[in-house]
């Protein structure tokens, strides 16, 4: 089946999520192999999406958490101490209680991670045959659509992946993240 | 009995969501912590999406959290709580952008028509992006710029699908609007965003690109 230009552009999107069916694809591919505006507009939608996608495009505020986790800590002790003040008379009481509940609740939070970036997949099956890039930081599944640097690819265990640093891709690995 | 832990990457484990949340409700206040830390940069970019100023999507996610918070025992376990908490984010930014802009009109773009075919206007080549590209503040800079030029309809889409990495269902949910939507906005916003990039990344940034404020060149 011949398709125009205009055809490619509406299915650009769905083709770089993997949602066309495969006589389009392969539609799509013949016309993209001899058309390079259509090249153009497919590699430019790519870099977007994984412009974009990169987590240094989702910086927070330097101590955004600190001051989230105050403010949740203030409003916690607040409805915490007017239920006190309802319970007990003295001030005195009060303040010692806030004293020990202050110190509890920052014993038992969750320290910072290592990196506000890092997302640890779950459950990922260790054996599962995946690849990585040398300057890269993210491991894919070899058909991910989202893998720009092809040329240095190297096939590792997702193990080993993850014990030289590699965080699991967004898109393929997706399954095994908590977003 | 339902599994109540999960495995994490590195083999130790921690209490599964629908656990927190059982005990959050429960009294133990604390888990409240554990129960957000995945997802406050989301909630910061969601409330950023809308209101593009670093304090009023500080102050907006802030209330956000604490929203989800006080109300954790309106929370429906059919839904996620990460798109729970990402709309309660979006409709508290939107209500202060509201307030801020209750004088300024909606640029006209937010009433074009989604089924509108867009038509890209630049075949500017682009096919190598380094990944040390992203190294350079001003390169960062430029790719906020082009965000922020788009409308709200299609920066909200694009943000929580390609930033976000939402799927499409979580998407059309959080934005409570249809999959087919969410497609044809994504598609748009993408497309956008080349065009307004392509030339700067094939030339010079500084000299290629203008992104005035206020202008929409499509």
């Amino acid at each position: 089946m011949v398709i125009r230009c205009e055809e490619v552009w509406l299915e650009i999107s769905n083709y770089l999520e993997g949602e066309v069916d495969p006589a389009l694809r392969a539609s799509m591919e013949e016309h993209l192999r001899g058309c390079k505006h259509c090249i153009a507009v497919l590699d430019g939608t790519r870099n977007v999406v994984q412009l974009y996608g990169d987590e240094r495009m989702m910086e927070v505020p330097l101590g955004f958490s600190h001051r989230l986790h105050r403010r949740l800590e203030d409003n916690m002790r607040g409805s915490r101490r007017s239920f006190l003040g309802w319970m007990v008379a003295s001030a005195a009481a009060v303040i010692t209680v806030g004293v020990v509940e202050l110190a509890s609740s920052t014993s038992s939070r969750i320290p910072e991670p290592r990196s506000e970036h890092a997302q640890p997949g779950v459950g990922i099956p260790p054996d599962m045959m995946v690849v990585v890039s040398e300057k890269g930081k993210i491991f894919h599944r070899p058909t991910c659509t989202f893998i720009h640097d092809r040329t240095n690819l190297r096939t590792i265990a997702a193990r080993e992946a993850m014990q030289e640093g590699y965080v699991p891709c967004v898109r393929c690995m997706k399954q095994y993240l908590k977003i | 009995m339902p599994d109540e832990r999960s495995t994490l990457g590195d083999g130790s484990q921690q209490p599964s969501e629908e656990t927190l949340i059982r005990r959050i409700r429960d009294g133990e206040h604390d888990l409240f912590y554990q129960l957000i830390r995945p997802y406050e940069r989301r909630v910061y970019a969601a409330a950023f999406a809308v209101l593009h100023n670093e304090a009023d999507a500080e102050d907006a996610a802030q209330e956000a959290v604490l929203k989800a918070f006080k109300h954790i025992g309106q929370f429906r376990a059919e839904a996620k709580f990460s798109t729970w908490l990402t709309q309660i984010t979006l409709n508290e930014a939107r209500m202060r952008k509201r307030k801020q802009h209750a004088h300024i009109m909606e640029p006209i773009v937010d009433h074009q028509d989604d089924e509108g075919n867009y038509t890209p206007r630049d075949f500017a080549d682009w096919r190598e992006i380094p990944s040390e590209t992203l190294e350079r503040k001003e390169v960062r800079e430029k790719l906020a710029q082009a965000l922020d030029s788009l409308g709200d309809k299609y920066r909200e889409v694009f943000v929580m699908r390609d930033m976000h990495h939402l799927s499409i269902e979580e998407t059309a949910k959080t934005l409570g609007i249809s999959t087919a939507s969410v497609k044809t906005r994504l598609l748009r916003a993408r497309l956008m965003l080349r065009d307004l990039l392509a030339p700067g990344f094939d030339a010079n940034w500084t000299s290629r690109l203008s992104f005035a404020k206020g202008t929409k060149p499509w």
